[in-house]
């Protein structure tokens, strides 16, 4: 166990020195700080040289790595191109945010998982069980603007228009300490992300559930008596919901990235909004600073995942 | 086909089987009758075989300019009879625009996951066949890849690739060679599941009985690897790239809707959403319904397909015989 865990953390540590290599490599070349520089007034050529000096950018590159790696392991770093505030300030401010949005998110998606898989499983090729699998499958094929659009039409734009209480698109400016407007703003990313999460999921926990029902030890609980709640409660959802604690377990750590595309569609200011904000203007320090830390949080997640699943699941043996 | 030595033999009681009248079915029509079973993925396949008509019809009936430049008195207008679709911001049709733009994300899509599954297969099977540290250094890079939020690493790519961007000219007409940038960005952020499911399918099959008979008739690595490992993980291969076709989609429509992917003029579902995001709070519901349907259409469709294929390539599947 001890020498699992040991080399799976050897391999983490690689992992993430090809993933911060290949970001660093990335994003230098993708754009150049200094343009917003080059047209201003009263600037001369020595003056973007001593910004390129105060901010690195005149070293060469793999000396500029090896010093952003350095201070990232003393939990430095570094500072943005333009607000020239510390990257960490910057995450500080946005991840409570995005916490909020997807741990919301996320309760009501494993609730309703757990029930419309559930449901669907246990009727299987039923009527209910027919709309659920169609409606799954088609939200599963649903790229997540056209919900945000078509909940914005009806819940934002219409009931506006109709005079009726309205839920705001997010185009406003809100305070987040205030609960009452962050609970409104929140109302329609939240659903957003829970129809499209729920058409995965669901599907995922109905085939598992279907599978353990097909399996003898089901069949000898069923001929021994069992009531039908006591072998689906007691023998069956405890096995067929592990892989689907597993699949939940590796997903969270992608949650701290937040969600790109809902969270600029309602002005969400999140994580993903502070990576695409600062990606656009190519702020390396902000958009490194954002992968290192969502990749961590994943390679290192994993690995919990896989050492806490040999206790929940004592087939498990790990080498 | 197998090696004459070893074929020789059956033969015999092959011919005897056919003519008892008993035909021996080809894995092929073995895969071919499972799907035909499967009712989903025949409307699935139904779907695809439609829209691509609707592209392909439509664009020898209405010329691309009909797309591309709009009529300025006609702005905004919601659908009528003229325009079924309605008319965009610059009067440009959205119903001749859904056509040119299909060609554009389809095409992307298809491409995007050639591309992906070369990479994949190239990468897995390589991984497979060497084992020992080649199969760990690229299973830690694949990991890696895996390990940063796939729209992130398409961000940071398609700023990397996106520099200055020349205009390519393809069979008489102009395309924005971002269409080339978008589908080097997914193929190069999409293969690493391929990758892992070729190289574990490759690794089980390796201890396979008859791999080890092959290997006991003197049979080389690399003869091996290409008659008996690739054939075998090609129903894999094939079901994992009709699913990467769905998502390729979904994704060149996420890429143009950050105003990352291809330019406008040349339209595509994705960048005709990003447009339509301008005008969401005047009400032009039109200009995003449409694309939004189509992407929707499209991808049900794969999906299905995707499904129904996965059935079929199983061979312990009997569900639908």
């Amino acid at each position: 166990m001890w020498t699992y865990i040991s080399r799976r953390l050897i391999q983490a540590l690689f992992i993430l020195l090809i993933i911060t290599g290949v970001c660093f490599l990335l994003t230098h070349f993708s754009a150049d700080p200094m343009s917003q520089y080059a047209n201003k007034q009263g600037m001369t050529a020595a003056d973007r040289a001593a910004i390129a000096h105060s901010l690195g950018l005149d070293q060469p590159l793999p000396v500029q790595y090896v010093k952003w790696l350095w201070l990232a392991l003393h939990g430095n770093l570094g500072d943005s191109f333009f607000s020239r505030q510390p990257v960490l300030t910057l995450i500080e401010q946005r991840l409570p945010l995005t916490v909020i949005l997807m741990s919301t998110s996320e309760v009501f998606i494993i609730i309703i998982s757990l029930i419309l898989g559930t449901v669907s499983a246990v009727k299987q090729y039923s009527a209910l069980d027919n709309i659920i699998t169609s409606f799954s499958f088609i939200g599963y094929s649903m790229p997540i603007f056209f919900i945000a659009f078509g909940l914005m039409q009806i819940f934002a734009v219409q009931f506006k228009a109709w005079g009726l209480p309205y839920l705001p698109t997010g185009a406003d400016i809100w305070d987040p300490k205030n609960i009452g407007a962050l609970a409104r703003h929140m109302v329609l990313p939240v659903t957003c992300l829970v129809i499209i999460q729920v058409a995965g999921y669901s599907r995922f926990l109905r085939s598992s559930i279907l599978e353990v029902l097909s399996l003898d030890y089901i069949r000898t609980a069923r001929a021994k008596g069992l009531s039908a709640r006591t072998m689906l409660f007691k023998h069956a959802l405890r096995n067929a919901t592990l892989p689907f604690i597993t699949i939940i377990g590796l997903d969270i750590p992608f949650l701290l990235g937040g969600a790109l595309v809902t969270e600029s569609i309602f002005a969400w200011p999140g994580m993903g909004r502070l990576f695409w904000e600062y990606a656009q203007r190519g702020d390396f320090p902000v958009v490194n600073g954002v992968l290192l830390l969502t990749g961590s949080a994943v390679v290192f997640f994993t690995i919990i995942v896989d050492v806490l699943y040999t206790f929940v699941d004592p087939r498990i043996r790990l080498s | 086909m197998t090696n004459q030595a070893e074929s020789t033999n059956f033969v015999p009681t092959l011919k005897a089987e056919i003519a008892g009248g008993i035909m021996p079915l080809t894995p092929g029509q073995l895969v071919w009758r499972r799907f035909r079973k499967h009712r989903m993925a025949l409307v699935g396949a139904i779907g695809i075989i439609a829209i691509v008509v609707f592209i392909i019809a439509g664009s020898i009936i209405v010329p691309e300019d009909a797309a591309n430049q709009g009529d300025l008195r006609n702005r905004m207008i919601g659908p009528t009879a003229a325009h079924i679709f309605g008319t965009d911001s610059t009067g440009r049709d959205v119903f001749n625009r859904i056509i040119y733009g299909g060609q554009i994300s389809l095409i992307i899509g298809v491409l995007a996951v050639l591309l992906e599954v070369s990479i994949g297969t190239i990468v897995g099977g390589t991984a497979a066949f060497y084992g020992g540290w080649v199969d760990a250094v690229l299973m830690r890079f694949t990991e890696a890849m895996l390990s940063i939020p796939s729209l992130f690493l398409l961000i940071v790519l398609a700023k990397f690739l996106g520099h200055d961007i020349p205009t390519i000219k393809i069979l008489g007409r102009s395309f924005s060679g971002s269409v080339g940038i978008v589908i080097i960005v997914i193929g190069l952020t999409a293969w690493m599941y391929l990758a892992r499911i070729v190289r574990s399918t490759m690794l089980s099959l390796r201890e396979m009985d008859y791999i080890s008979a092959a290997k006991s008739l003197g049979a080389s690595d690399v003869r091996i690897f290409f008659s008996h490992l690739v054939p075998n993980t090609l129903g894999i291969i094939v079901v994992s790239s009709t699913l990467g076709l769905a998502s390729a989609i979904l994704t060149e429509a996420y890429v143009s809707f950050l105003g990352l992917g291809v330019q406008p003029p040349t339209a595509t579902w994705g960048n005709m959403m990003e447009q339509a995001q301008s005008f969401m709070s005047q009400g032009a519901w039109w200009l995003w319904v449409f694309p939004s349907l189509f992407i929707v259409l499209v991808i049900l469709s794969v999906n299905l397909m995707g499904d129904g294929l996965r059935d079929a390539f199983d061979p312990h599947s009997t569900r639908h015989m």
